[in-house]
């Protein structure tokens, strides 16, 4: 290895860090939680590791605690993970043009495309003569690094906690309040509120009828149904993108 | 679930998401997305977290035992915090926080 591409690299990493300081705090902040919930609802502390470090998303990671204490049922996994990672497909669109002429690290930097990396490399202006490449790939390798050590530390912590040194009841309502913030946050920004009511009207109406275990396979069913059937209407609501 | 299920369970949550950040990568390489896959991007966002606030919801009791009153109070707390400042950790932590007060003192 050349001087000269050591000295690319340390460039593109001096000037990607700084831009990940936000999401420093809050992966290793969540990511410590999510550790802590993951061991205290029973789990190995490297069960966190193996999830940050593949899966990557933390929502769902949040959500894998609930899938695993729950019934066997591949099928509601995937569907759940395809639905609730829908929101990629445009995070990924919207990063084509960047990505493109990566080579090897392309594939990396989609593995690695969260929320919180395609905000920071979708807003980001590379700097002049800082390797585009590499930049992208220390921002995406900094989140990554930052969420599996906040998940690794919370699950150690986690772990040392289940032996009853603090009471960790009620911590599962971090996931509860993570999603309410968004849905909130959803909601201040959408024009019409009719997708955010045929979320929680539909599932609470499966829920209710159809009980704890098997309401949300037919929720995500009537959900899209009630989608795809409202589609001339909210399509015309005039949202401007 | 056995080890084996959960690590299949585990997987699905991979699979699931890699399919969805690599899928327009593969896909649709400078093309447009179709029309429907665009309005569901569009108003997938806001069902889909209404629908997973109610899952997170599903333990929930409203008959029996604390009727539900302290997720209802830490909700309007999150809710509140959050309008008031804007800023999801603090939103997040003052309703767990809250919450295991509830739980643990009742």
């Amino acid at each position: 290895v050349s001087i000269a591409a050591v000295g690319k690299k340390r460039a593109a990493l001096r000037a990607a860090f700084p831009l990940t300081l936000p999401v420093m705090a809050g992966y290793l902040a969540l990511g410590a939680t999510y550790g802590v919930l993951m061991t205290t609802s029973g789990f190995p502390w490297w069960y966190p590791l193996l999830t940050s470090v593949t899966i990557f998303g933390g929502s769902l990671e949040f959500l894998s605690v609930n899938l695993l204490l729950g019934a066997f049922s591949p099928l509601q996994a995937l569907v759940m993970a395809v639905m609730l990672q829908a929101r990629h497909l445009f995070y990924g669109l919207a990063m084509l043009e960047r990505y493109r002429g990566m080579g090897w690290k392309k594939f990396f930097l989609i593995f690695g495309l969260t929320d919180e990396t395609f905000s920071v490399n979708c807003a980001a202006e590379v700097p002049e003569g800082i390797d585009r490449g590499w930049f992208y790939g220390w921002v995406t390798a900094l989140d990554h690094s930052y969420w599996i050590t906040g998940a690794l530390a919370g699950g150690i912590l986690g772990g040392l906690m289940a032996g009853g040194a603090l009471n960790t009841r009620g911590l599962d309502f971090v996931m509860t309040a993570m999603f309410a913030v968004i849905f909130l946050e959803q909601w201040l920004k959408e024009d019409n509120h009719l997708p955010s009511l045929f979320g929680l009207g539909v599932t609470g109406c499966c829920l209710v009828l159809l009980g704890p275990d098997r309401f949300l396979l037919p929720a995500m069913a009537g959900i899209l149904l009630l989608l795809a059937l409202f589609r001339g209407a909210l399509e015309k609501g005039g949202e401007g993108e | 679930m056995t080890f084996v299920q959960q690590m299949i369970t585990l997987a699905m949550c991979v699979l699931g998401t890699m399919a969805m950040r690599f899928l327009p990568f593969c896909l649709f390489g400078g093309r447009q997305l179709p029309g429907f896959v665009r309005y569901l991007g569009k108003v997938l966002p806001g069902a889909l977290f209404g629908m997973l606030v109610i899952y997170c919801l599903k333990g929930v009791n409203l008959l029996a035992g604390s009727h539900g009153i302290p997720e209802g109070v830490a909700l309007l707390v999150v809710a509140a915090v959050h309008l008031w400042r804007r800023q999801t950790l603090l939103s997040i932590g003052a309703g767990t926080v809250c919450y295991m007060l509830m739980v643990q003192n009742w």
